[in-house]
Formats: C-alpha cells, structure tokens, sequence
C-alpha cells in the first residue's frame, strides 16, 4: 500500500493519542477519496472524457454556489432520516434493511390522517404534529415489529424487514389506487392532497426544507441518546455481545424493540417530511430508494448519528452533480452511478488502513498517553 | 368454473416456479456457498444484473447464447473475486462492501448496457417435456430450460458435498469457526475468497438465464430486486443446498399467484396477489423460525446473524 | 366544468391547428435571444419505449439555430425533479423546460413555475388547464386513437375474438388505450372480448411476461400491452406462437410472425412546431394535443400477423380518425352494467381524460 510511504511530518511538539486517531480518521476517507477518483479517471479517460471537466462539474454542481449547496443539503434530508434508520439497529447488532417500507408506511399513513384534518380545518401545526406522530408510529411499529420478531420469535431481521418493505409499498399502493384514491388524481392515482395551507415550507431565507433541520436535531439527539446514556451503552454492549449483555441482566428484548421503533420513526418522519414538503399527498412516488441509499451512508458514517450528517450532504452533492454531468457531458446517468460504486468500494476497503499507518501509531511513534 | 380456474391457477404456479426460479436458485445457491464460508456477499444483485446484460451482449455479438451464459459467470466471478479480495482485508465490513459492489455492477451494467436494449440477440431454446400432454397450457408450464437442471444438480451436488467431501467439510468449518480452521492449517481467507468468487459466478449465470432465456431481453428494470431477494432466500433456506431450490420455487409459483388469479377473473386485491411471494415467505418464516432445526444450522461466523 | 371543457376544447382546436394558442407576452416572446432547452426523462433515454420516444423526437429541436438543448434522464417524479429542472435554470441558464412524465406536473412543474415565471414549462400530459401558471403547459398525443385501430386490426386477426391487454396501472391514460382497443375490435369483430391484467409496475419484465403467458393459458389469441418497455410483451407472446400489437415504437422486427400492427406517438409534429416557434422568436402554445387528424400519431407498418381484410379495416379506421370521427359513441355500458357513455363523445373530449371504468367486453377489474 503506498499509504505506508507516509513518512512522519517533523513536528514541534508531539501529538497526543486523541489527535493522532482525529488525523487518521480525516486522512483515510480523504485518502481513499483521492483514490476512487483517481480510479475513476481513469475511466473517463478510457471512454475519451476529460477527467478535469468531470470533477470540476462535479465541484459546480455539488458545492460551487450557494445555490448548489442548498440543493446538496436539500438532497441528504431524507437521507439523513433514513440512514439513522439503520445505524441505530446496526449499533445493537442488528442488519435492518426496512427503512424504505417504514418511509413508504410513514408517509401514507401521514397523508391518510391529514384527510380529515384538512376536510374539519384543524390549526396547520396541530394537524403536523399528529401526521407527524402518526408517521412516527406507523414507520417504529412496522421496524419494531421486525425487531420484536427477531427477539421473541428468531426471525432474521435482515430478511424480515426487506420483506416487510415489499408488503408496505403494497399496502400504500392498494388504498392509493383504491379507498383513499382522490378522484382528482388521475393519472397519478394519489391521496387527496393536504393543500398549500398544511404543506411545510423552507428555512428562511434558504431553499432547504426542515426535514433538513429535522434531521440534524434527530442525529445530535440520537448521538447522545446512543453516547452518553444508560440505556445508549446498554443498547451498544447488546450489540458487542449479546450472552454478555443478558448475563448482566440487561433488558435485551426491551432494547432491540426500542433500538428498532427509533430507526421506524426516523425512516417514517422521513415519510412525513416527504408528504408535507415535497408531495403534499401519497402516491407511489415515495418510493424513491431513500431507504437503500440510507443503509450506505450509514456504513461510510461508521453508525455514528454526527457523522452521517455530512456523509448524506456528500451523497445529496453527487446526486446533484450527477445531473449538471449528464447535462452539460452528454454522459449517461450510468456514468454517476459507477462513480458512487467506485466511492462506496475504495471508501470502505479503506477502512482496512486504519492502524496501519505507522504514523498515526503512538506505539510506532514511541510516544504514550 | 370455479374447478377449472383452480386448475388454471395451479397450472400457472407450476409454469411460474419452473421459470421464474431459475435466477433465485443460482443467486441462491451462490450466496449459500459464500455463507457457508462465513462471509456474506449482499451484492450479488449487481453480479445478477452485469451478468444478465453481459451475456446478453455477448450472445448479440457471438451469436451462441452458451458463450453469453459462460461470459455472464466469468462476469460474475470477477465481481465475486472483487468483493472477496477486498474483504480478505482486516477491518473492512462485509455487508456493506457487498452493497457497495451491487450499486458499482448495476451501474457498469447500465453504462455499458445502452446499446443491447434494442437488438434482438439469440436466446437460450427450452426443452419441451410436456408436448404429450396434449394440453397447451400444461405443455407450456412444461417447457424448462436447461439451466433449470443444472441449478438442481448443483444443489444436490452441494448438498452432497458439504457432507462428505473434504472440500465441503473445510468449507463449513471455515464458516463455523475460523479458529479450529485455522488450527487444521485451513486458509481461511483463501477458502472465504474462492467461495466468494464461485459464489459470484453462479449469480452472473442466473443473470444470463433472465436475459437470455425468461423474460429473455435486456433492459435497465429487468432485475428489479431479484438477487437482493435471493440473497434473503438462503436465510430463510437456512444454508442448506436442497431447501434453496425449495424455496426458489415457492418464490417463483407464488409470483405467477397474481397474474394467473387475474386470468381467471379475480382481480381485485391484485396488488396484495402481487407481493405474495414476500408475505408468504414472511409467514412461512415466522411459523418456521423457532424450530430447534434453524438455531443450529447458522454458520457459526456470518457476520449478519451474530 | 362545462365553460372548463369549452375551453379546453377551443385550446385543443387552435393547438391543432399548429397555430399559436393564448400567446403570451413574456418569457420566450423576446425574439431570437438564445434558447436553452433542458429535457428532463424519467427513465433511460434508450428505453425503447416512452422516453425513446421523447429523446429520438428531441433531436429535431438540437437542429435549431440559437437552440442549445440539455437533457437529464432517469430522475424520479420526486423532489430531484425539482431540483434538476431548478438546477437547469440556475447553472445552465435553461429559459424552457420539456417535462416528459406524467408525474412531474403536479406540484414539481406548476410550483416551479410559479417561482420562475420568465422560464417556460411545457408538460407531456394533458393537465395544463386555466387558472395554472400562464409560464406553464401541456402537450400530448391521443394514442388511444392507435390503440383503437390496433383493435380494428385485431379483430380481424383473431380466429378466437379473444384478446388480452398487459396493463401496469388503472389510471386514465391506461384505462383509455383498453377501452378505445376493445371499441375497434367491436367494430370488426362484434363478439371479441379483451381480457386485462395489471402488472402495478411500469416496468416489471418478469411479472410483464407472466402476465402475458397467463392471458395466453386463458385463451386470448392476440396480446398487446402498456408497459414502459413493450419488448418482453411481444417476444414472449411471438415465442408462443401468438399475434401482437405493439405499443409506443415499432415492434415490428421483434415478431416476425405474429406482428399486427402497433400504436406510436410522433412527438416529433409537436417538437417541430415548438422548433418552428422558437426559431421565429414566437411564444409556444400553452395547450398542444392531437391524434391523427394532426398527424401526432401513426401505425407500426403491417406485420405478417395482419390478414389482408384486417389491413383494409384499420386503413379504413384511420381514415376516419383523420376525419375526426368519433371513437366512443353512447350509449356504452362499463363492465359492471352502468350507463357511462350516454352520446357521442369527441376524440378531445376532457371527459375522456378523466376515465375510470373498463367497457363492458373488458374482463378485469380497476381496483
């Protein structure tokens, strides 16, 4: 690996460990980073593009402007949500690939109980805040139960949940379709539509919706709930060993329950902003892939809430700049997707380097905190 | 009537599980193989896809649709080889590289599947075992390309394998305890990273039979889900050979359940009719999961179900 | 509703007649100052079906003086259509958008249009009514009228009079090309019958071709389908010896043998006309929609599955949808028994975009 060439920089005074490990863990996403690219351009140039054309369009559309910043963080929104959907089972252990049914659930749900909302012209923020417990309840009952299924009845919840996300887009697309289909809606057959007055706006004075700030406010919350609490270093020692956990007597069926209904709220919160912001009714469109795209940038976050917040706005600023590449390159949408296969790849092998660069070693460095 | 929408419908269940289980059974059979190991591959979607739109272009251009087949799986082995490589590496997570590597081959796939949409390549021919029946629908249920075969005897090669051979045996106890491998001198990742490759190579050949032979063409939605389904399968499977064509064939009867139901004139409700194979696998998992049977068959290292 | 329809149909009339409907002021209307166009696709450009369609008709707008054209392709009818046509306006300076999927007009084009009313928005469907932004607006082909003389042809193709319709969802524009499928083979055939199946996906291939064999096992000598790709309908229905009718490109090369005839969209009258527009410097109409009496439809040419009388039948057919005559025509029962179509309906009536029921003769059910 030419990472080990990585001589030691002269230094004025020696760093100590927390430094060392904070270096390291900038240095080896950046590293690899650098690397996918490199990859990458070589591609381009096998198919005869300009690699520096690429990148820079990449640069324009992802972060250039402040217009492409505000369309990146509009982007992570539900990614955000999604991704905590998985990070806070797999801290317990637990693989749940659900986060698309739970959102799909969440936001059908929301739309469903806005009908009579709406129709008696209930106050706009008393009318969210049941969509928005409603979606909550709806997205925690349906991982929870996967959860519940996968302690009380050993159901494999990796299996469970994906194919409770297939039964939940067939439960939102039976009674869009059918009982709670609006007439108006006709060719794309949708619930009645929650009108201007109960759609949720922008932040001020930005284009970014507030399932953005939602998200942020969710993933600091979670990071202290799964950090600093009793029941966070319960849920983590579950998940580092599980005979461990239950010799201590910890709540283990207590834990994986709740562990799963936070990750269900978060992928049907994701629903409710998806609803109030984006649709302003359900339809099929809800189905969108956030749930998927969560799982990944949940594992480049390494399940940890903070750092999936950037690790999505990083995702939203490719997906943006994947259409000003195929706009202005004239280059399929294939194109954006091998990049993101070759990020993912060389981004998570990297995570192999990690003490192994004799740099960042205190023990190599021969100093000791 | 109603007798004869009934038989109707089993028909097309039994013409679905002979057809649309195919692909399930070789990405099925592929994944057994790597988790019995003790590694996990959740990419081969994207060996499913690659392959399926590599053996089509090659059938295009050669003109013989086995040499698309084999190209499918050399496809297949190399995405697989990838994947093991990589997580042959200390520290790397293997869920989600195989999720990384499905994101990376669907869209090499796509990329280099634009031109193959529209031409019409040679495809895979079937052979007719139910001519003598006389009836079309049978005959038709009946009409089952090689490859079915093939899936089966490798089951059964599999299973026997993993019993009583030497190679079956260093397999699984690869996947049950590294260690005690490792004490008998086993590579543990060279054995984890050939299973991963060969794995890679069943699931391209699934990829080959969808475009080649059913639905037989080549477009973007044609997976749609279908390896990350199989993938699923071998748990429910429970890692055994045998029990994953079983469960390839459920799969694909109880998807024929809502075209054929609509055949027949019961059409409201279609979309629950549609995701019968999921709420059935589901139900027949719940009722299943607790036996004594499931807990000891888990490879002792899979990372998904520690 | 009735002064809606009126006007509607005026708009359809003027639109048809290629002339410039509720010209408009602003935006485009400032003569030749460059032009460019963002396209936005919801599936691959090279489907071989609906965005096909689009993006082979798309070429002759890149032939324009002054017409830069940009094109975006798979993005979801979700917020990233928002944000990709935002993205058009704000870095590559895009001043008129084409929106190609049904899903993209409501809310994404009219709230868009609403934020930028010096860019263009024009929507394939026919949703654009009064009362939406003036910046915004629809253009769309009847191909119902195609699949009716597909019916025509069918009809007289089939030796059994059954015929069968691989369908991904029951919304109008499906529900129509059924019906309007069903009416031509009636025509020829007063006793055929079409049997539907739903696949709830646009594109599904797998459960698309099992759909097809289940219609088949039922008996139906003829299939067509309205699917996004209709690729595997036709080959899996040519692999079982049965005729086909293809839908939104020729599918003729794909079934040798039992190739009947197919319905396609000519996108390229209306992006033309746009072309001619822009390149006088004069706004494009808000309302633009047609079948053959404008020439924004055509047939398949005749596959090997059409006998010489079914030929005759649907040249006869499109004759008379030239001269406008009218597809439905009362009364019509739905195939639960209930009176839906009490007179003769226009081709354009708006009425018809609303459809919700399947004719009696239609074996299958919406919901």
């Amino acid at each position: 690996m030419s990472a080990e060439a990585a001589g030691p920089i002269p230094t004025t005074r020696t760093p100590n460990v927390r430094t060392l490990k904070l270096a390291e863990s900038v240095f080896v996403p950046v590293f690899a980073l650098v690397g996918s690219f490199l990859i990458f351009s070589l591609f381009l140039l096998v198919i005869g593009k300009s690699p520096v054309d690429f990148f820079t369009l990449v640069w324009t559309g992802g972060f250039g402007s402040s217009f492409s910043i505000q369309q990146s963080l509009q982007r992570s929104a539900p990614l955000i949500l999604t991704a905590l959907a998985f990070a806070i089972p797999a801290r317990i252990g637990l693989t749940m690939i659900g986060a698309e049914g739970a959102l799909v659930l969440g936001g059908f749900t929301a739309a469903a109980i806005a009908i009579p909302l709406v129709t008696s012209g209930a106050a706009a923020p008393v009318a969210w805040l049941i969509m928005a417990i409603t979606s909550m309840a709806a997205g925690g009952l349906w991982i929870g139960l996967a959860g519940w299924l996968r302690h009380y009845r050993g159901v494999n919840e990796t299996i469970s949940s994906l194919l409770l996300s297939y039964i939940a887009i067939a439960i939102m697309n039976f009674f869009v379709e059918g009982a709670l289909r609006d007439p108006a809606s006709a060719n794309k057959p949708s619930t009645m539509p929650i009108g201007d007055a109960y759609r949720i706006g922008s932040i001020p004075g930005t284009d970014v919706h507030w399932g953005f700030a939602a998200g942020v406010v969710l993933a600091i919350i979670l990071y202290i709930l799964m950090s600093r609490t009793t029941f966070g270093f319960a849920a983590r020692m579950t998940g580092g060993n599980v005979r461990a956990a239950k010799a201590q007597g910890l709540p283990v069926g207590f834990l994986v329950v709740t562990c799963c209904a936070i990750a269900g709220c978060c992928a049907g919160l994701a629903g409710f902003f998806e609803v109030t912001v984006i649709h302003g009714q359900a339809n099929a469109s809800l189905v969108a892939g956030y749930g998927f795209t969560g799982i990944l940038v949940a594992f480049l976050a390494r399940h940890n809430p903070l750092m999936i917040v950037p690790v999505a706005i990083i995702f939203g600023a490719i997906a943006a700049a994947g259409g000003l590449v195929q706009r202005r390159m004239g280059m399929p949408d294939a194109t954006v997707l091998v990049l993101q296969g070759i990020i993912f790849v060389v981004l998570l092998a990297s995570d192999t380097l990690y003490g192994r660069i004799k740099f960042f070693q205190p023990e190599a460095r021969g100093d000791r905190t | 009537m109603m007798e004869s929408a009934f038989i109707t419908v089993l028909i097309a269940m039994l013409g679905g599980a002979i057809r649309v289980s195919t692909p399930f059974m070789f990405v099925a059979l592929g994944e057994c193989l790597t988790e019995k190991s003790g590694r996990i591959n959740l990419g081969l979607e994207g060996n499913l896809v690659l392959g399926a739109m590599v053996a089509y272009a090659i059938s295009f251009h050669t003109g013989n649709p086995w040499i698309g087949v084999l190209a499918a799986g050399g496809s297949g082995l190399i995405l697989g080889a990838l994947h093991g490589y990589i997580c042959k590496l200390p520290k790397v997570n293997d869920i989600a590289v195989g999720i990384a590597i499905m994101s990376f081959g669907t869209g090499v796939a796509f990329f280099f599947g634009k031109p193959y949409i529209q031409p019409s390549a040679p495809r895979l021919d079937a052979i007719h075992l139910g001519d003598w029946t006389g009836n079309p629908a049978l005959a038709q249920a009946l009409q089952v390309n090689p490859l079915f075969f093939v899936g089966i005897i490798l089951a059964v090669a599999m299973s026997w394998a993993f019993a009583n051979t030497r190679w079956g045996l260093i397999v699984r106890m690869t996947g049950d305890s590294a260690a005690s491998a490792k004490a008998m001198g086993v590579s543990v990742d060279w054995v984890r990273f050939l299973a991963t490759a060969a794995g890679g190579f069943l699931a391209g050949v699934g990829g080959a039979f969808l475009s080649l032979y059913y639905p037989g063409s080549w477009n973007q939605g044609l997976s749609s889900g279908q390896g990350l389904m199989a993938v699923a399968l071998v748990i429910f499977a429970r890692w055994d050979p045998i029990r994953c064509i079983w469960a390839a064939l459920l799969f694909g009867a109880a998807g024929a359940i809502g075209p054929s139901l609509q055949s027949v004139g019961i059409s409201q409700g279609y979309y629950f009719f549609n995701a019968a194979p999921y709420i059935l696998t589901l139900f027949i998992m719940i009722a299943s999961a607790r036996s004594k049977g499931a807990a000891r068959e888990v490879p002792g290292e899979l990372s998904i179900t520690k | 509703m009735s002064r809606l329809n009126l006007s509607r149909r005026s708009l359809l009339k003027a639109g048809a007649a290629g002339l410039a409907a509720a010209a408009l002021p602003m935006g485009l209307a400032r003569a030749q100052s460059p032009i460019v166009l963002g396209a936005v696709y919801v599936g691959p450009r090279d489907d071989f079906g609906w965005n096909q369609a689009h993006a082979t008709a798309m070429e002759i707008l890149k032939t324009v003086p002054g017409v830069t054209v940009i094109e975006e392709e798979n993005v979801p009818e979700t917020d990233a259509v928002s944000q990709s046509m935002e993205s058009m306006i704000n870095l590559d300076g895009a001043n008129l958008i084409l929106a190609t999927s049904f899903g993209y007009y409501s809310p994404f084009v009219v709230e868009l249009a609403k934020k930028y009313p010096d860019v263009q928005f024009r929507h394939a469907a026919p949703l654009w009514k009064e009362g939406d932004p003036a910046n915004a607006g629809s253009y769309f082909c009847y191909l119902n009228q195609g699949h009716y003389v597909d019916g025509v042809a069918a009809g007289l193709s089939s030796p059994t009079g059954k015929l069968g319709f691989v369908a991904a969802k029951p919304i109008p524009s499906v529900l129509s090309n059924i019906n309007s499928f069903l009416l031509g083979a009636k025509k020829t055939n007063p006793a055929a019958t079409v049997q539907v199946i739903f696949t709830g996906e646009w594109s599904m291939p797998v459960r698309e071709a099992e759909a097809t064999n289940a219609l088949i096992d039922a008996g139906c000598d003829v299939i067509t389908c309205h699917v996004d790709g209709p690729k595997v309908v036709v080959e899996t229905a040519e692999g079982r010896g049965v005729k086909t009718c293809g839908h939104n490109a020729s599918q003729a090369p794909l079934a040798p043998n039992g190739f009947i005839t197919g319905a396609e969209y000519k996108w390229s009258t209306i992006y033309a006309m746009y072309a001619d527009l822009l390149a006088k410097g004069e706004p494009l109409p808000n309302f633009v929609a047609g079948g053959y009496h404008n020439d924004m439809l055509q047939n398949s040419p005749y596959g090997a599955g059409a006998t010489p009388e079914a030929i005759a039948a649907a040249d006869a057919a499109i004759a008379d949808l030239k001269a406008s005559k009218p597809i439905y025509v009362g009364p019509l029962k739905d195939n639960a028994g209930n009176v839906v179509i009490e007179g003769e309906m226009d081709n354009y009536d708006p009425v018809l975009d609303g459809m919700n029921y399947l004719l009696e003769g239609v074996v299958g059910s919406i919901t």
